[in-house]
C-alpha cells in the first residue's frame, strides 16, 4: 500500500466520527428549537384525506384498500401492529374493549411474517373486522409511521383526525379516543 | 454539612484530574522524572476525593437528607434501606458520579498495580485517564451535581422509580458501569502508546487483564440488564434490541474483538493498527452508551431525564474525547509497523475471522440502532427499526463465528493445515450434527435446530480442545494428569468462555420454541398451555412497605401432579402513584414457568402466561462466560507486571 492512501484509510475513522458527531449535533440542536421529538411528532396527515394504499389481506382475512375503508362511511380506527412488538400484545385488551364498543377496526401487519402474523392473532385475540398485510412497509411509509404499534382515526369522509403513536390502554380509550369517536359518529 | 462537604469534595476532584490530565504528559514529553513521579499520587487523591463526595451523597440518602435536591426527587423515607443506598445510581445524577466514580478506581488500579509499566508509559496512562475524569467531572459538577440543596426542603421524598425497587437492577449500573469504564483503561493505553509512538508484545500482555477484567463485568452487567428486564418488565422477552440495551451490546462485541485481537498482539506482534483502533472504538462505544441514550435523542423504554442542554456538553466531551484519540491515531498509528506476517489458516488467521465477525455484527447492530436517527436527519422519514432486521442480519454472521470458536483454539500458531483440525473436531461435528438433525426431527423449527447445533459445537468444541491438549484417551493416565495440571489457567478460561457462549445460545434457541396465551380467568377457572393445567386458585389484596398489591394464586399442575403454587402481583406504589407488575416465575432449571397478573375485569383477572424452555441458560451463560474470563485473569502469567518481575529475578540470579 502507498503512503497516501494508507494515511487516508486511517483518517477514516475520524471521518465517520466526525459525520456521526455531526449528525447527533444536528438532531439535538432541532430538539432544542422543536422541531424534532424522539417520542413522535403531530402526525402530518391530520386533517387530511387518508393516504391511498391497496394491500393483501392476512388469509383468511380479504386485503383492502383506502378506498374500502372510506367506502364503509363510519368512523374507523387504523391499527398497525407486528407481531415482534411488545406494546401490541399490551395493548391488545384495549383494543378487543374498542371493538366491544362498536368501533370497527382495520388492522394492518406491519413486517410481519404471515404465519407469525396468524399466530400473534392466535394468542393475543383477533379484534379487527379486516386485516391486510404491508409485509415491505410502504403504506406505513405514506402513514408517516412513527413505530409499531400505531393507530389513526379516520371519520366518515376518509379525513384522518387522530393520531396515537405507542400502545393503546383504557385510560386513552377512555379519556380522548371514546369522546373523540362520539363526536365524529 | 455533609451535603456540602460532598460538593467540595467533588469540585476538588475536579482540580486534581485537572492536574493528573496535564503534569504526568508533561512529565513525560519532557522525560521528567519528578513530574511523572506526580501520575500515581494525584490519581489516588482523585479517587479519595471522589469516594468522599460519593460517600457524601450516600450519607444523605441514607439519613433522609430531604433537603438534597437529588434525595428528594428519588427517595423516601417509607423506602427500605438497601433502595436508599442503590437509589442513589437510579438517576441520572448520581449515577454520572457513580460513573466517574469508577473511572477514578481505574486510575487508581493503574497507579497501585502498574509499578512495574515504564515510568513514562505509566505517567502517560494515568494522564490520559486523568484527562478523560477532568471532562466528565466538570460535566457531574456544573450540569448535573447530585449534592445540590433544594430549598425549602420538601417533608418527604418524591419516591424512587418503582421498577428500579428491585433487586437485579439495585446492582446492575454498579456492574455494568464497572464493566462500560473499565475499557477506558485499554483506551488510555491505547492513546499512551500513540504518544510513545511504540506497541509492542509486553504492551499486549500490559492491555489484556485490564480488558479482560472489562470484559467480564460488562458480561456480567449486561446479562443482569437482560434477566431483570425478564422478570421485572414481565413482558417475557430477554432482548428487545431497544436502543439502550444494543448500546450496552456494541462495547461488548467490538471488547470481545478487541479482547482476541491483543493475544495476537503479545503472541505475534501483528494487528498492532487494530488493536489501538479497538481499544478507542470500544471506550468510544461505552461513551456513547453511558451518555448519548442520555441526551435523549434516542427513543427508548429505558430513558433518563432529558435535557438539551447536557447533551451538547456531552457531545462537545465526546468530541474531544473520541475526535482528540482519532486524530491522534490519523497521525502518529502509520509510525507502528508490524513484525510478523501471517498465514490465513492459523490461529492468528482465525482471530482476525473472529474479529472481522465481532465487527461486523457490531457494524450492523450500530446501524440498526442510529438508523431511524440518521433516515430522520437526511431524508426527513420517519421510521423504525425492529427485531426482524437484527434477527436478520445478525443470524447469518453469528453462525461463522460460531463455526471459527471452535476451530481457533485447535488451529497453532504461524501455520497451519485445516483438514488435521478438523480431524481433532470430528467427534464435535458429529454430536452437533446429530443434535441438530435430532432437534429439527423432534421440533419441526429450523432455526433452533440450527441454535442447539451451534450449541452443542461450541461446548463439545471447547471440550475437545481440553481433550487435544492433555492428551486423554491417547496417552497413559499418567501423562493426561500431569499435562492435566500443566495447562495454563487461561487455556480452562478460554474452554470455559467458549462453552458459555455454547449455553447462551442454547437459551436463546430454547425460547424461541417458548409459548404464551393471554387469558381472562375467574377464580376457579382452568386453562392449558405447553402441556401444563394453569388454574386460577384466588385473588387477593396484600399490604407491603411503601406499595399495596393485588396478588393472584395460580396452581400449575402436570397430569393431575400439582408442580408449582405461584403469586403473580400488582404493586400499587403509594407515593408515586404507579402500578408495576411483580411477575412470577418457576424454574426447574430447563424451563420457565411465568405468569403475569393484568387488569382485572367484571371479577375475572387477565393473565398473560408463558412457558419458557432453557430460559434460565441464557443467563447462566453469561455467567458462565465471566467465570471463563476471570480463570484467564486468574492466569499467573496474566498479572500485571509479571512479566518484569520475572525479567528482575533472572537479573537478581533468582531464575527459575
Amino acid at each position: 500500500m502507498t503512503a497516501l492512501p494508507r494515511r487516508a484509510l486511517l483518517l477514516a475513522p475520524l471521518g465517520a466520527a466526525a459525520i456521526g458527531g455531526t449528525g447527533f449535533w444536528l438532531l439535538l440542536n432541532r430538539m432544542s428549537e422543536g422541531s424534532y421529538d424522539p417520542h413522535g411528532v403531530p402526525s402530518m396527515l391530520i386533517g387530511k384525506p387518508l393516504p391511498t394504499f391497496s394491500l393483501p389481506g392476512q388469509p383468511p382475512s380479504q386485503g383492502f384498500s383506502s378506498a374500502d375503508i372510506v367506502a364503509a362511511r363510519r368512523p374507523t380506527l387504523i391499527n398497525f401492529f407486528a407481531s415482534w412488538c411488545i406494546p401490541c400484545v399490551q395493548e391488545a385488551p384495549a383494543l378487543v374493549l374498542l371493538k366491544r364498543q362498536g368501533t370497527p377496526i382495520w388492522g394492518i401487519a406491519y413486517k410481519d411474517k404471515s404465519d407469525a402474523t396468524a399466530e400473534f392473532l392466535q394468542q393475543n385475540g383477533d379484534p379487527y373486522t379486516r386485516i391486510a398485510r404491508d409485509e415491505p412497509g410502504n403504506t406505513a411509509i405514506d402513514f408517516g409511521l412513527y413505530g409499531v404499534p400505531e393507530s389513526y382515526v379516520i371519520d366518515k369522509s376518509g379525513i384522518v383526525r387522530w393520531r396515537w403513536a405507542g400502545g393503546l390502554s383504557e385510560d386513552i380509550l377512555h379519556q380522548s379516543l371514546a369522546p373523540l369517536l362520539q363526536s365524529l359518529a | 454539612m455533609i451535603p456540602e462537604l460532598g460538593h467540595f469534595a467533588l469540585a476538588l476532584a475536579v482540580v486534581i484530574a485537572g492536574a493528573q490530565a496535564v503534569l504526568p504528559l508533561l512529565g513525560a514529553q519532557w522525560r521528567d522524572a519528578r513530574l511523572m513521579q506526580t501520575a500515581p499520587a494525584l490519581a489516588i487523591g482523585q479517587l479519595i476525593a471522589l469516594a468522599t463526595a460519593y460517600g457524601c451523597l450516600v450519607w444523605s440518602a441514607v439519613v433522609d437528607d430531604f433537603s438534597v435536591a437529588n434525595v428528594a426527587e428519588n427517595s423516601n423515607s417509607l423506602m427500605p434501606l438497601v433502595y436508599k443506598i442503590t437509589g442513589t445510581w437510579g438517576n441520572h445524577e448520581g449515577s454520572v458520579l457513580l460513573w466517574c466514580l469508577i473511572l477514578a478506581l481505574c486510575g487508581g488500579a493503574v497507579a497501585a498495580f502498574g509499578r512495574a509499566l515504564p515510568s513514562s508509559l505509566r505517567a502517560r496512562v494515568i494522564g490520559v485517564l486523568g484527562f478523560t475524569s477532568a471532562g466528565f467531572l466538570l460535566f457531574t459538577l456544573t450540569t448535573s451535581n447530585p449534592l445540590q440543596r433544594v430549598w425549602p426542603p420538601p417533608l418527604d421524598g418524591r419516591d424512587m422509580n418503582p421498577l428500579l425497587q428491585d433487586p437485579g437492577l439495585a446492582f446492575h449500573p454498579p456492574v455494568l458501569y464497572s464493566g462500560y469504564v473499565g475499557f477506558a483503561i485499554p483506551f488510555a493505553f491505547a492513546v499512551a502508546a500513540l504518544l510513545e509512538g511504540r506497541v509492542d508484545a509486553a504492551w499486549g500482555r500490559w492491555v489484556r487483564p485490564w480488558t479482560l477484567a472489562a470484559w467480564c463485568l460488562l458480561t456480567g452487567g449486561i446479562a443482569l440488564g437482560s434477566w431483570w428486564a425478564y422478570y421485572e418488565l414481565g413482558w417475557g422477552g430477554f432482548w428487545f434490541w431497544d436502543p439502550v440495551e444494543n448500546a450496552s451490546l456494541l462495547p461488548w462485541l467490538s471488547g470481545t474483538a478487541l479482547l482476541h485481537s491483543a493475544i495476537v498482539v503479545e503472541k505475534r506482534e501483528a494487528l498492532k493498527i487494530w488493536t489501538i483502533l479497538l481499544a478507542i472504538g470500544t471506550f468510544s462505544l461505552s461513551l456513547c452508551g453511558t451518555f448519548l441514550v442520555r441526551s435523549g435523542i434516542l427513543n427508548s423504554v429505558h430513558s433518563f431525564a432529558n435535557d438539551p442542554t447536557r447533551g451538547v456538553f456531552i457531545l462537545a466531551l465526546l468530541a474531544i474525547v473520541i475526535g482528540g484519540s482519532l486524530l491522534l491515531f490519523a497521525l502518529r498509528a502509520p509510525v507502528m509497523t508490524a513484525a510478523g506476517i501471517f498465514a490465513p489458516i492459523s490461529r492468528e488467521g482465525a482471530l482476525v475471522l473472529n474479529n472481522i465477525l465481532l465487527c461486523s455484527i457490531c457494524a450492523v447492530v450500530l446501524t440498526g440502532t442510529t438508523y431511524p436517527l440518521f433516515a430522520e436527519l437526511v431524508f426527513g422519514a420517519k421510521l423504525s427499526v425492529g427485531p426482524p432486521y437484527f434477527q436478520s442480519t445478525v443470524f447469518p454472521l453469528a453462525i461463522p463465528l460460531f463455526a471459527a470458536m471452535s476451530l481457533g483454539p485447535v488451529l497453532p500458531w504461524k501455520r497451519a493445515e485445516l483438514w488435521p483440525a478438523l480431524l481433532k473436531l470430528w467427534w464435535a461435528a458429529l454430536i452437533a450434527t446429530l443434535i441438530g438433525i435430532a432437534a429439527a426431527l423432534g421440533l419441526h423449527a429450523g432455526l433452533a435446530a440450527l441454535g442447539f447445533a451451534a450449541s452443542a459445537w461450541l461446548i463439545a468444541g471447547a471440550l475437545a480442545e481440553l481433550v487435544e491438549r492433555t492428551r486423554l484417551f491417547r496417552a497413559p493416565f499418567a501423562t493426561v494428569r500431569a499435562r492435566f495440571g500443566a495447562q495454563p489457567l487461561s487455556v480452562w478460561g478460554s474452554a470455559v468462555a467458549h462453552a458459555g457462549m455454547g449455553v447462551t445460545v442454547a437459551g436463546i434457541a430454547g425460547m424461541s420454541l417458548a409459548v404464551s396465551t393471554i387469558v381472562a380467568l375467574h377464580p376457579g377457572q382452568n386453562v392449558a398451555l405447553g402441556g401444563y393445567d394453569w388454574t386460577l386458585l384466588a385473588l387477593r389484596d396484600e399490604q407491603g412497605p411503601n406499595y399495596t398489591s393485588r396478588v393472584a394464586d395460580i396452581r400449575v399442575s402436570r397430569g393431575g401432579d400439582e408442580i408449582a403454587t405461584f403469586h403473580p402481583s400488582r404493586r400499587m406504589f403509594t407515593v408515586q402513584k404507579t402500578t408495576v407488575t411483580d411477575t412470577a416465575i418457576q424454574t426447574n432449571g430447563l424451563r420457565d414457568l411465568y405468569a403475569v397478573l393484568g387488569e382485572e375485569r367484571d371479577g375475572a383477572a387477565v393473565l398473560r402466561l408463558h412457558v419458557n424452555p432453557l430460559a434460565p441458560w441464557i443467563w447462566f451463560g453469561a455467567l458462565v462466560m465471566a467465570v471463563g474470563g476471570a480463570l484467564s485473569l486468574a492466569d499467573r502469567r496474566q498479572r500485571i507486571g509479571a512479566p518484569a518481575r520475572r525479567a528482575a529475578a533472572i537479573r537478581a540470579g533468582m531464575a527459575p
